[in-house]
């Protein structure tokens, strides 16, 4: 009975199937000879060949043969599944893809802003879609948003699922839509990562945008990532509850990026392959990975070498999934004791797999109140990732006091400026509209009440115009000579060549002037040569005004990366510091404000979760003491890659701390120096309103090379000069080192005003 | 302008299309060559000619070490081995390059022939005018009459800036030599200009050039 069925399929469709799965193993593999595999390509493809010469029961005994062959080696395969291997199923061409979900997943869907190559970008995908379930026989639907990477079954114009800075921004623009209609948005990472062209909007402050927009969007959201890659996985990634394809992979940089950065292979060199599977395994970016790592909720289960386009099976489990998460999200925000009873439930119901009906409908309608703890708990999730993912050293003497400082601080500044400060604007609002009615006897009566109040709430006291600009440090010339700061790169008896030399015929220049009196500007055509972090602290803030926190944070090898152990070691020992970041306080002119540090001599300036950590440290201090909040960026080389998704967590959790800082009324300034690249930029400096930029510096999402590799076109050499940057709307202005102090002065002036320490 | 034996002038530069291109020192120093006779070096390379060609000396100057790299590609043929290690002032030829002329530069030199060529009067940075510079920006291919006593270029020269008419036989401008803003030397050729009837002849030499020329 079972010989008749066979034979009355079609055997040319068989082998189109075997070739389907052999080819399949091969891109797993890597490896056409494996266990061999190109063998039995060949047998396949030889009676593909003399199909019509041989007889139907030799080709099904051949077919049997090879599929037992096949079945055992798929077997093997899936025992020992190396990360690299993984990376590349979830890279595969028979892979599913968003399209696939949109038809299988979703009972209707409706593309919204393009279809097809006629698109804004079509590697971004954006739906209305119904998604469905049965309670007791009844169906119930569901509307959703879908956005999500499409990375095409080899159409060209997918880019690979690359989203472009207008992909991201027409993925933002949906995302407010659905904010408008309050529907949940379900997003689908299928993205090697974001493609690195710096045209308006431009890769990093789209991003930026995304995510800062994401933080507060009012709607519960659900990611699934089937390929996560970097800072294009986190554009569309920061959701309420994010789910992984057990085949999946998210990662802080592809394997092979890492390789050619830990193997310092040269550009256009190949890369061993065994430094690439050695890197992939490194850098814990599959999915049981990452749910140890806390970086992601939820694995959905695929099949053990990962669903394909047609593995029906799958997507059913991926729509439970789905509604599984957004219900949760919803009851969430009800209560506990609702998702406590819910999670029970649906766990007892998935011992037996994936269930057909549902127990109970689930409006996913939110009230107001709901809305404000669903953004609550997302703030509360993102805030606790990548904690115990760095070093607190205590310090037992001061545990209880630093505790005791921060609360009386915090009641201090709650009653400075949130009772006291209010009450003083309410009055003198109304004191000054009464006044201003212009009436002589109303400000008869009214001034002695005024006269009262500034007797209680006494106005600092102004110095006389002439005075006002001299701060008291410049009162001795000789005083700040002795005392000045000086570079030590100053201390050589050489001269150097400007860069634009050739261009602007600009002289040699003698290192001790250059360093010490030019403050490392070129004085004919105003080249900025980098100097090192401290000369700013020196130079920048009032003297003495600098005040260290959060220094007993401590970067550590979090993923055990083979090497990095004693790099930091090295960097510790050089800079005297535990991470890249400095978090102060600081005066500026007698301004006080909280300031954030990035320099390059410990490990580039690159973030990881120490750094974030002290980051948000710092974004939450700046708010609880109604202070401005700087960003000054020494350089930044992004995201530490030996950190994996640890690293790449710190963008949507910094965003979260900084748009909270922002919405309570503070202000956010970013300044970048010499080199700033990648995901700081793509993430809390890049969502900054204000941000200026030292001349000579580069700004950008990716580097040349990076460019070059993925794009296939070089970039001129100014491509991110802060000129372009400023060119492009991704700064809004570009300050002279020796004007720094003024320039941020007057910037913290005019951007603050008289809403410097709070709205 | 001069009509040419364009067939004489090729057959000229085919028998030996190479120049031997002198390199002096651009500042005073102690030399160290980093190249050797027959050594074959790059120039400029990249889209934006951005990366640096061949290192071919060094010149250390108040122990500021600079690299003098080449700006044209070809064959050291001449090294002024006498001079390694010794202090050389500004302006001395310490090498040669034997170098292969591109078609571009056949063509530069052909129609530098074939022109009426307007050569920079000082060594100045040079601006187009701003009528013709913003007709260009316009439309890059346009064809700009100009006649004798037009304001063409403005020369800025020790911070002042003058305006430069043109003085020679009326035509359009068929080439523009020089970037605006950069350095200019004296002599050097800002524009080359070109009578309307005399057009067709120097399309068909950059044609013929085109065709026949094989780099």
């Amino acid at each position: 009975m079972q010989m008749d069925q066979r034979y009355m399929k079609d055997s040319g469709k068989l082998l189109g199937q075997l070739v389907d799965r052999i080819s399949y193993l091969t891109d797993i593999k890597a490896d056409p000879g494996w266990k061999g595999l190109g063998e039995l390509m060949g047998r396949v493809e030889a009676m593909r060949q003399s199909i019509y010469e041989l007889d139907e029961a030799s080709i099904f005994e051949e077919i049997d043969k090879i599929e037992d062959r096949l079945s055992f080696l798929e077997h093997l395969a899936a025992e020992g599944l190396t990360p690299a291997e993984i990376v590349n199923i979830a890279r595969s061409l028979q892979r599913f893809t968003m399209s696939d979900v949109l038809e299988n997943v979703y009972d209707s869907f409706a593309e919204l802003g393009g279809d097809g190559e006629c698109n804004v970008d079509p590697a971004v995908v954006v739906a209305r879609a119904t998604i469905s379930r049965c309670v007791k026989n009844k169906t119930y639907s569901h509307q959703v948003m879908v956005i999500g990477h499409e990375k095409g079954r080899g159409e060209e114009y997918r880019n690979g699922g690359c989203a472009r800075p207008w992909g991201n921004a027409k993925a933002l623009r949906y995302m407010k839509v659905a904010e408008t209609e309050g529907i949940p948005i379900h997003f689908f990472i299928f993205t090697p990562g974001s493609f690195p062209v710096e045209d308006y909007p431009g890769a990093a402050q789209q991003i930026a945008r995304n995510l800062y927009a994401m933080a507060r969007l009012r709607v519960p959201m659900v990611s699934f990532i089937s390929e996560g890659g970097s800072g294009g996985a986190e554009a569309i990634g920061l959701t309420d509850l994010r789910l992984m394809g057990s085949r999946g992979y998210y990662s802080v940089i592809s394997p092979e990026g890492a390789a050619a950065i830990e193997g310092k292979i040269r550009e256009g060199e190949k890369l061993p392959s065994g430094l690439v599977a050695h890197c992939a395994k490194q850098l814990k970016l599959t999915a049981e990975d990452n749910l140890r790592l806390g970086t992601i909720d939820r694995i959905v289960g695929e099949p053990p070498l990962g669903a394909r386009r047609d593995d029906y099976a799958f997507f059913r489990r991926l729509r439970y999934e789905l509604i599984r998460a957004t219900d949760e999200i919803v009851l969430k925000t009800k209560s506990f004791r609702a998702f406590r009873a819910y999670a029970l439930k649906m766990q007892s119901a998935e011992k037996e797999g994936v269930p057909e009906d549902f127990d109970l409908v689930i409006n996913w309608d939110l009230t107001e109140t709901e809305i404000e703890r669903l953004l609550e708990l997302r703030s509360r999730k993102y805030r606790a990732m990548g904690n115990g993912f760095y070093l607190e050293e205590r310090r037992p003497s001061l545990l209880g006091l630093g505790k005791a400082k921060e609360l009386a601080s915090q009641s201090y500044y709650e009653i400075r400026y949130g009772l006291l400060r209010s009450h003083q604007r309410n009055v003198m609002k109304v004191i000054e509209e009464v006044s201003s009615e212009g009436s002589v006897l109303l400000s008869k009566v009214t001034r002695p009440v005024k006269a009262a109040y500034e007797f209680v709430f006494p106005q600092p006291e102004r110095l006389p115009r002439g005075e006002r600009s001299e701060t008291p440090e410049r009162r001795s010339i000789f005083a700040e000579e002795w005392e000045q700061y000086v570079s030590p790169l100053a201390n050589e008896d050489r001269t150097v060549s400007c860069p634009n030399a050739a261009k602007y015929s600009c002289l040699d220049l003698w290192v001790p002037d250059l360093y010490g009196e030019f403050c490392g500007v070129c004085p004919s055509c105003g080249h900025h040569f980098p100097l090192e972090y401290r000369w700013y602290l020196e130079h920048l803030f009032d003297k003495g005004s600098v005040e260290e926190f959060n220094s007993n944070i401590v970067s550590i090898n979090s993923l055990g990366f083979e090497g990095i152990q004693a790099r930091l070691e090295r960097d510790t020992k050089k800079t005297g510091r535990h991470s890249s970041m400095i978090t102060f306080d600081a005066r500026i002119k007698g301004i006080r404000l909280v300031v954030a540090m990035l320099f390059s001599d410990f490990r580039n300036g690159t973030v990881g979760a120490a750094e974030g950590e002290k980051f948000v440290r710092a974004c939450d201090r700046a708010r609880i003491t109604r202070r401005p909040f700087l960003s000054y960026v020494h350089t930044t080389g992004g995201i530490r890659i030996h950190e994996g998704t640890l690293g790449v967590i710190q963008m949507p959790k910094c965003t979260m701390a900084v748009r909270e800082y922002i919405e309570s009324g503070g202000l956010y300034i970013v300044v970048y120096d010499n080199n700033s690249y990648a995901g700081p930029v793509a993430s809390f400096l890049g969502c900054s309103p204000y941000q200026f930029a030292i001349r000579s510096t580069r700004i950008g999402f990716a580097g040349p090379r990076v460019i070059r590799e993925t794009t296939g076109e070089d970039v001129p050499p100014d491509y991110h000069s802060a000129k372009n940057a400023l060119k492009r709307g991704h700064i809004q202005g570009i300050w002279d080192r020796r004007e720094f102090r003024k320039n941020l002065h007057e910037a913290l002036m005019t951007m603050g005003g008289a809403n410097l320490y709070y709205k | 302008m001069t009509d040419i034996n364009l067939n004489d002038l090729l057959r000229g530069y085919r028998s030996n299309p190479f120049e031997e291109r002198d390199f002096m020192t651009p500042h005073s120093g102690v030399i160290t060559f980093l190249v050797k006779e027959g050594q074959v070096v790059n120039g400029p390379g990249g889209k934006w000619s951005h990366k640096p060609g061949t290192a071919l000396y060094m010149l250390e100057r108040e122990r500021n070490i600079r690299k003098v790299t080449a700006t044209c590609g070809g064959e050291v043929a001449k090294i002024m081995y006498e001079l390694e290690g010794g202090f050389v002032e500004a302006g001395v030829r310490v090498l040669s390059v034997r170098h292969k002329l591109a078609k571009d530069e056949i063509i530069d030199r052909i129609l530098t022939q074939v022109l009426y060529i307007f050569c920079a009067p000082e060594r100045a940075r040079y601006f187009l005018a701003p009528e013709i510079a913003s007709k260009l920006e316009k439309q890059p291919q346009a064809s700009l009459f100009v006649r004798p006593g037009d304001e063409v270029i403005i020369m800025s020269l020790m911070k002042r800036d003058t305006i430069i008419n043109y003085d020679g036989a009326s035509g359009v401008i068929y080439k523009t030599y020089f970037e605006p803003g950069n350095l200019v030397e004296q002599e050097a050729p800002l524009l080359g200009i070109c009578p309307p009837n005399k057009l067709p002849y120097v399309q068909k030499v950059i044609h013929r050039i085109n065709n026949e020329w094989e780099d």
